[in-house]
């Protein structure tokens, strides 16, 4: 069996004095889509800002195509080829959606994803390609969000909380989508909050709890009544 | 057209207050770092114009084609070296640094070059001026500093919003953090961002050393007016700003009709009026 595209061993991840990460393993086959469920507090964001960088203080191992990230900065992160698209969207107010998905494509690697590419998967975008983002819908913002991730062309696209905020209808529209975003050889990590809808998606799923990984495993590997003591951590 | 004269002069003067505002408010709106040190700056700009005229005899704007670039190069290497260990950390610690880079700035200006006021002699332009209408003259090099001012201001407009320079600055500022994502090193933004400001200064620093005299000890005063010019303006409004330094210019010019005195007074007044009636400045905008 190949190598693993990621793979994290031992992970600890501290706020200040506080542990919010607790000897996380984690591992990502290319092409692979993984759910990263639990309740609020659980360490799915956490475990996600560490593999991009934005969490600084953390220890163990976190090995991406045979390179250790731990000591590579987070602005260039995405030019290794790891993107994330993180909770509420958080686009920059200032810039239009072009604007938006063009910084996204800033450190683009070769592949198949560009302008038109993202226009062509969100045809809303292209009518709205001038509007500052905030003037946009929340569906229509979480389209951008994902745009800008895929402009970089990564190996590896980080979904924090795809759902969250979202009307049921676009929700589904872009739920509809993952399947043609993560064609090609993509890999995903998934955070959800809608644990049903996630596991409908994924190959692979891992249930974490206070920071600590309590499950994992394949979605019909397990009853729904395990998954959601697990979940809970009755 | 005695009143007419003295709004105009006040306009043409309003536009070396925008120079000294528009580097400051470019800074406050990439990385929201007041820099204390902003006026020194200015005139320590001056001096390095002074020693390259005394050195090569170039005249004074043919000077600014070795100032610009050093300032811009110090500006870099003063935020890769020193501002940016005090940026994430608070308030204080960039307001205490520039603080005491102000005060480093200004006793190395005395020791160097002594506390004599100095200028530099840009020639027959310093007093050339042509006729308007009678009873209302413009001065050349008053309005060429107003045209800089425009230039500037329109120049860094440009800068911001139509290339991918500008759209790094604006993204550092929105959100330090997911910038990072997009493959920006915040620090290196920023000190593009102070090599910047660091250009305006310099134009600034020259343009004012040859309308007047100049001394170590002058920058604070600059601070100030640029500090008021950028409020008047809104924050982060580089046009709000040029708005803001003539809206000082004219008060200034006219308060010193009424009575020679009142010129800074008349100043401060309508600076503090503006703050209490309309805090946010009459123009004021996200980011600049």
């Amino acid at each position: 069996m190949s190598e693993p595209l990621l793979t994290v061993e031992r992970l600890n991840a501290f706020y200040g004095d506080a542990q919010a990460l607790f000897d996380v393993d984690l591992t990502l086959a290319r092409g692979e889509l993984l759910a990263l469920i639990g309740a609020n507090g659980a360490g799915k964001s956490t475990l996600l800002k560490c593999l991009t960088g934005l969490v600084k203080n953390r220890t163990g191992t976190i090995r991406f195509k045979g390179e250790d990230l731990i000591p590579v900065p987070a602005f260039e992160i995405t030019a290794r080829g790891i993107a994330l698209v993180p909770e509420g969207r958080r686009l920059f107010p200032s810039l239009s959606v072009e604007e938006n998905l063009l910084l996204g494509g800033k450190v683009a690697r070769p592949g198949a994803w560009s302008l038109e590419a993202i226009y062509d998967l969100f045809p809303i975008l292209k009518e709205k390609r001038k509007s500052p983002s905030t003037l946009l819908s929340g569906g229509q913002q979480q389209m951008v969000a994902i745009g800008r991730g895929l402009m970089s062309n990564p190996d590896i696209l980080l979904l924090d909380e795809l759902s969250l905020g979202l009307a049921p209808v676009v929700i589904k529209d872009i739920y509809d989508l993952l399947p043609k975003i993560a064609g090609n050889g993509l890999s995903v990590i998934l955070v959800e909050q809608d644990v049903s809808r996630a596991l409908g998606v994924a190959d692979r799923f891992m249930c974490m709890l206070e920071g600590k990984v309590k499950l994992e495993g394949r979605p019909d590997a397990f009853g729904r009544e395990e998954i959601t003591n697990a979940y809970f951590g009755t | 057209m005695e009143w007419i004269n003295i709004i105009v002069q006040g306009i043409l003067v309003g536009g070396l207050y925008a120079l000294f505002a528009t580097g400051l408010s470019l800074i406050f709106g990439v990385m929201r770092l007041v820099n204390i040190a902003h006026g020194d700056l200015i005139i320590a700009a001056a001096y390095l114009a002074y020693t390259v005229i005394q050195l090569t005899g170039l005249h004074p704007l043919a000077s600014l084609v070795v100032v610009l670039p050093l300032s811009a190069l110090f500006g870099y290497g003063l935020q890769l070296a020193v501002l940016n260990r005090t940026l994430d950390k608070g308030i204080l610690p960039p307001l205490l640094v520039t603080f005491g880079l102000s005060i480093i700035i200004q006793n190395f200006l005395l020791e160097t070059f002594s506390a004599d006021s100095r200028r530099l002699n840009a020639g027959a332009i310093e007093i050339s001026s042509f006729s308007l209408m009678p009873g209302l003259d413009i001065g050349y090099v008053p309005l060429l500093t107003f045209a800089c001012a425009v230039a500037v201001v329109w120049g860094l407009q440009y800068l911001f919003y139509h290339s991918p320079m500008g759209r790094s600055f604006r993204a550092v500022s929105d959100d330090p953090e997911v910038s990072q994502l997009m493959g920006l090193n915040n620090r290196t933004v920023y000190a593009a961002a102070m090599a910047l400001s660091m250009v305006v200064v310099a134009i600034a620093g020259v343009l004012l050393a040859i309308r007047s005299n100049f001394d170590p000890f002058m920058g604070p005063g600059r601070l100030i007016f640029g500090f008021e010019a950028v409020i008047i303006g809104g924050l982060g409004n580089l046009w709000g700003t040029l708005a803001g330094g003539v809206i000082l210019g004219v008060a200034q010019a006219v308060g010193a009709q009424i009575d020679p005195g009142w010129q800074l007074l008349a100043g401060h007044i309508v600076f503090l009026l503006i703050l209490a009636v309309r805090p946010q400045g009459l123009f004021p905008k996200g980011v600049a």
